[in-house]
C-alpha cells in the first residue's frame, strides 16, 4: 500500500491537470480579456516562472549530487594525487587494481556481511518489536519516542560511548562481572571473531528503532475491516498476524530492506569513528567506503580513491535496480491494479 | 504526507475499540508485551544514559565500576566543557551550518517542489524522477569527487563548502514529502487568488508559503537534525579546528583527552542536546516525515 499512496497521488495530480489544461485557457490566462499577444506572453511568463523558481534547487542539485558522480567516472581514469589536471591516463587501471587487491576483497566480504546480518537480526525482531508495540498499551507515544532516540543521535556520539563501552576496562565488561558472567567479558572491538558482532550490536541498536516506527506506520495503515472480518471468523490473534498482518505489511517490509540494504553498502561513518581505518581492517570491520577513504584520500591517491566510488556507485546501482525490478515491482504492479479499481 | 501523521491517533482508538468489540483475546498478552515494550526502551536508552551519567562521575570511579552509577555527582565535568571556549566555537559552527542548511534547503525545495507541483510542463515528470533517484545515493558515494569540487571551489575549510552540498543532498527527502503537500492546496484557492488578481507568484508567496508551514516544518527540522549530525563532509572539508562541527569536535576531544573518559562523555552528551530538543518538540513531525519519505 506503500506505493498506492503514491500512485494515487499521481493518479490525482494528472486529473486536475488534465482539467487545468483543458479549462486553464479560460481560468488562468485570459483574466481581463483572451487575447492573443496576452497569451503568448503569459506563456512566455509562466516558462520565466518554472525557471526561476526550479533553477536554483536543480543547478545545486546537478552541481553538488550528479557532477560528482561524473568526476568520479573521469578521474577514476587516472592516477592523481588531486592536484591540477589530472593528466597520467591509466585507463582501467586503478579497476584492475582494486579488483586484485586483497584488502578490497576483505571488504566486499565484511559488507556482504553487515548487509545479510542487518536483515536477518533487524527485521524479524523490528516486526515481533511492531506488532507488539501495535497492541493496546499504555504509554505508546513515550515508547514511540524513546525507541526513536538511538536513531536520532549522531554516528560520532553512538561509536564514541559505544566504543567507550565496549573497551576491553569499558562499561560492557564491567556489568558482565557485576552481574557474575565475568566468563564473558572479551575484547569486544579488537577480536577479529568478535568485533563484527560487536559492530552488529551497535548497528542493530541504532537504527531498529527506524524499522520498528515504520512498521508501526505500515501496520496502523491496514483497513480495520479485515481485522474484524477474521476474527468473526474465528481467526486466532496469532493466525490474524499470521494470514493477515505480515502479508498486508510487506510492501512496508520490503521497502525497509531496500532502505537497509543501501545503507549497508554505503557504511561508512561508525566503522571509522570506532575503529579508524587500520584498526578496521585488522579487527574484519572495515568496509568499502572505509577502503575508498584510507586508499584514496587518506593515502593522497585521488584517482584510485575515485575509481574505488565509482565501483560503490555501480555496485549499490546494480542491487538497487535487481530489488527494484524483481522485488519493488510487485508492490508496484499491486498498487496500479489498485488504482483502477 | 502529514496526513499519515495525523491519522496515527484516530486509527489507534478505532483499534482498541475494535479490539474490545470483538472480544479479541488480547489481555492475556499484556504482561509480556510490557515486559518487552520496557525491555525495548531500556536497550534503546541506557547506552544514552551511560553517556549522560558518565558525565557527572569522577575518572577513578569510571575506572574502578565503568558500568555504575554516579557515587557522588560531579558538576564539574560538565561545567568544564560550558567554559571552554572551543566548545562553544564548535557548537556556533554546527548552528551556523545547521540553520544555513535548514534554510536553504527549506527555500530552494519550496520553489521547486511548488514548481512540480502545481505547473504542467514538459519535463516536470523528469526532474522528479531525478530528484527522486537522489534518494538512492546518500553522501558517502559521492564523498571523494565532491571535495575535489568542492576544492576546486576554493571553499575547502569553509562552512559553506559543508552547507551547499548538504541543501543538494537534502533536496530529494524535501522534494518528496513537499510536492504531495502541495498538490494538496485545493485549486478553489487558487482560483479566488487569481480572481482577486493575484499573480501565479503572488499566490506563491501569500497563499502556498502560509499554508505549507506544517510541510516546512517537517523538512526543516530532518535537513537541520542532519546538518548537526553529519560527519563525513565536515571531515573531509574542514582541516581546522576552529572550524570543526560538533561531530568532528567530539571526536577531536575524545582522541585528544582519551584519559579523561568522564570529560569526554560530558562533552557527548553536550552535544547532542540540540538533536534531541528538536527531536523531542517535533517527534510527530519527524517520524510522519520520515515515513512519508520512505512511503512517497
Amino acid at each position: 500500500m506503500t506505493n498506492s499512496l503514491g500512485e494515487k497521488t499521481l493518479a490525482e495530480q494528472r486529473s486536475p491537470e488534465g482539467l487545468s489544461v483543458a479549462g486553464g485557457g479560460t481560468r488562468r490566462v485570459s483574466p481581463p480579456a483572451g487575447v492573443r499577444p496576452v497569451r503568448r506572453s503569459k506563456r512566455w511568463g509562466q516558462r520565466f516562472e518554472i525557471a526561476v523558481l526550479s533553477g536554483p534547487a536543480i543547478i545545486v542539485f546537478l552541481t553538488f549530487v550528479i557532477l560528482p558522480v561524473g568526476l568520479a567516472a573521469y578521474y577514476g581514469f587516472y592516477r592523481w594525487k588531486g592536484y591540477g589536471v589530472p593528466t597520467d591516463f591509466v585507463g582501467f587501471g586503478n579497476y584492475a587494481l582494486i579488483f586484485a587487491d586483497k584488502a578490497f576483497h576483505e571488504v566486499l566480504a565484511h559488507n556482504a556481511v553487515i548487509l545479510v546480518l542487518s536483515l536477518v537480526l533487524q527485521g524479524p525482531l523490528a516486526i515481533v518489536l511492531a506488532l507488539l508495540l501495535n497492541q493496546k498499551i499504555r504509554g505508546r507515544s513515550i515508547i514511540r519516542v524513546l525507541i526513536f532516540v538511538p536513531y536520532v543521535i549522531s554516528e560520532v556520539i553512538v561509536g564514541t560511548g559505544w566504543s567507550l563501552m565496549l573497551q576491553t576496562n569499558g562499561a560492557v565488561n564491567g556489568l558482565l562481572e557485576n552481574l557474575g558472567l565475568g566468563a564473558l567479558k572479551t575484547d569486544w572491538l579488537s577480536d577479529p571473531n568478535v568485533a563484527i558482532w560487536s559492530l552488529m550490536l551497535i548497528i542493530s541498536w541504532k537504527y531498529i528503532g527506524f524499522a520498528v516506527i515504520l512498521f508501526l506506520a505500515g501496520l496502523q495503515s491496514i483497513p480495520e475491516e479485515l481485522f474484524e472480518a477474521a476474527a468473526i471468523d474465528g481467526a486466532s490473534y496469532w493466525q490474524i498476524q499470521r494470514r493477515i498482518t505480515l502479508p498486508l505489511l510487506g510492501p512496508t517490509i520490503r521497502i525497509w530492506a531496500f532502505l537497509s540494504i543501501i545503507g549497508s553498502l554505503q557504511l561508512f561513518d561508525l566503522v571509522y569513528i570506532i575503529w579508524g581505518q587500520y584498526v578496521a581492517s585488522t579487527a574484519g570491520t572495515s568496509t568499502m567506503a572505509t577502503y575508498m577513504v584510507g586508499q584514496g584520500r587518506n593515502a593522497g591517491n585521488y584517482g584510485y580513491g575515485n575509481a574505488v566510488a565509482v565501483v560503490i556507485f555501480i555496485i549499490s546501482l546494480t542491487i538497487a535496480l535487481i530489488y527494484q525490478r524483481f522485488v519493488l515491482r510487485r508492490d508496484t504492479a499491486g498498487a496500479l491494479t489498485e488504482g483502477h479499481k | 504526507m502529514s496526513t499519515t501523521t495525523y491519522r496515527l491517533p484516530k486509527s489507534t482508538d478505532r483499534r482498541r475499540r475494535d479490539a474490545n468489540g470483538q472480544r479479541v483475546p488480547i489481555n492475556w498478552g499484556h504482561p509480556i508485551t510490557y515486559f518487552i515494550a520496557l525491555l525495548f526502551v531500556s536497550v534503546s536508552i541506557a547506552p544514552v544514559l551511560y553517556i549522560v551519567l558518565g558525565g557527572f562521575r569522577t575518572n577513578s570511579e569510571i575506572t574502578v565500576d565503568p558500568a555504575g552509577f554516579p557515587l557522588q555527582w560531579q558538576f564539574g565535568n560538565y561545567a568544564d566543557v560550558l567554559k571552554s571556549p572551543t566548545f562553544w566555537q564548535q557548537f556556533g559552527n554546527s548552528a551556523i551550518a545547521g540553520l544555513a542548511t535548514t534554510i536553504g534547503v527549506v527555500v530552494l525545495g519550496l520553489m521547486v517542489s511548488f514548481v512540480l507541483a502545481r505547473y504542467s510542463f514538459r519535463g516536470r515528470g523528469a526532474i522528479y524522477s531525478l530528484f527522486a533517484a537522489g534518494l538512492m545515493f546518500p553522501i558517502t558515494v559521492a564523498i571523494t569527487p565532491l571535495y575535489i569540487l568542492v576544492k576546486d571551489l576554493g571553499l575547502v575549510n569553509n562552512l559553506a563548502g559543508v552547507i551547499l552540498p548538504q541543501i543538494a543532498f537534502a533536496l530529494p527527502t524535501t522534494v518528496i514529502i513537499l510536492v504531495p503537500f502541495l498538490k494538496a492546496i485545493p485549486d478553489e484557492i487558487e482560483e479566488a487568488a487569481s480572481i482577486d488578481g493575484a499573480s501565479r507568484l503572488g499566490f506563491f508567496f501569500r497563499m502556498v508559503v502560509p499554508l505549507a508551514v506544517p510541510g516546512v516544518v517537517t523538512v526543516g527540522i530532518l535537513a537541520f537534525i542532519g546538518s548537526w549530525n553529519s560527519y563525513i563532509l565536515p571531515l573531509f572539508i574542514l582541516s581546522d579546528q576552529a572550524n570543526y562541527t560538533l561531530p568532528l569536535g567530539v571526536q577531536a576531544f575524545s582522541s585528544q583527552y582519551s584519559v579523561d573518559t568522564a570529560r569526554v562523555l560530558a562533552f557527548t552528551s553536550l552535544s547532542m542536546i540540540p538533536a534531541l530538543i528538536f527531536f523531542t518538540i517535533f517527534e510527530r513531525r519527524i517520524v510522519g516525515g520520515l515515513t512519508g519519505a520512505v512511503k512517497g
